[in-house]
């Protein structure tokens, strides 16, 4: 384990729980912006620049900005609720036993003692020229996804006119 | 360098602080935000297994994890405009007060 790598993942792993657990919802967006960040940089020590500058642009441009949005859209004029459900020990109990059993399967494969190849060649050229060669039709699939999804988006969230339905 | 077992236990770390969050939060948004944790654990491995397997010349797992980042974007924006409608349907975004169709 290296330094770098203890930071990074200290620092995503925290601010995943402060995302989770904090009452002010803008505060939690905030945290959670730090968390793509820190993934980001977990994405780039594994030598996947493209897939962690896709991160910067996806998630902490696009969707965290969507989240304030949604969360300003939707601040609650009603008097403070409870945050979380009358039992939250049940959802924790679930979450911990699910980590427990994945970290025992983790420590217990031979796999995870392996260690990286050489970092191999990855340039953007190489990654288009999948995309437009093998990858060619599920990324048509994926761009009549987000149209579809934008679309789709648009028209749930439009205010309905008076009498309209 | 770190071996592969320290990026999956980040990874399992960042997915049961999701599942937690998405269990106990009863704030719509805050639902999602759960399942955007989870979400962006899974492509960790994504990244994580291609790093480490025998022939990442092939590029398998970057391919996955950017179809899945688009995907995970489309999620979100569909998510977020649904839990506008309720809120502006029922004027409350906890998901405990939403149970028109409970039966």
């Amino acid at each position: 384990m290296t330094l770098p790598f203890a930071i990074i993942a200290g620092l995503t792993v925290g601010s995943a729980i402060a995302a989770m657990s904090l009452r002010n919802l803008v505060h939690c967006a905030l945290s959670l912006v730090l968390t793509f960040a820190g993934l980001a940089g977990l994405y780039l020590q594994l030598n996947a620049e493209f897939v962690g500058f896709t991160q910067i642009l996806v998630y902490v441009g696009a969707v965290s900005i969507l989240i304030v949005f949604a969360i300003l859209l939707t601040r609650s004029t009603e008097p403070k609720d409870e945050p979380t459900t009358v039992t939250p020990w049940v959802g924790i109990s679930v979450a911990v036993g699910a980590f427990l059993t994945m970290a025992l399967a983790v420590l217990a494969s031979p796999v995870g003692k392996r260690i990286a190849a050489p970092a191999p060649e990855v340039s953007v050229k190489t990654l288009g020229q999948k995309l437009m060669t093998d990858y060619v039709l599920p990324l048509e699939v994926m761009a009549l996804l987000l149209t579809a999804a934008m679309l789709g988006a648009v028209i749930i969230a439009m205010k309905d006119k008076e009498g309209s339905r | 360098m770190t071996p592969l077992s320290g990026y999956l236990l980040v990874s399992a770390l960042l997915f049961c602080i999701g599942l937690a969050g998405a269990l106990t939060r009863r704030n719509a948004i805050m639902v999602l935000i759960g399942i955007e944790l989870m979400l962006n654990a899974a492509n960790l491995n994504f990244i994580a297994f291609w790093r480490f397997s025998e022939h990442p010349e092939t590029q398998t797992g970057l391919m996955f994890a950017l179809f899945s980042i688009a995907i995970a974007a489309a999620e979100a924006a569909v998510g977020l405009a649904l839990s506008i409608t309720i809120y502006r349907h029922f004027r409350t975004a906890n998901v405990d007060k939403v149970k028109d169709m409970k039966g």
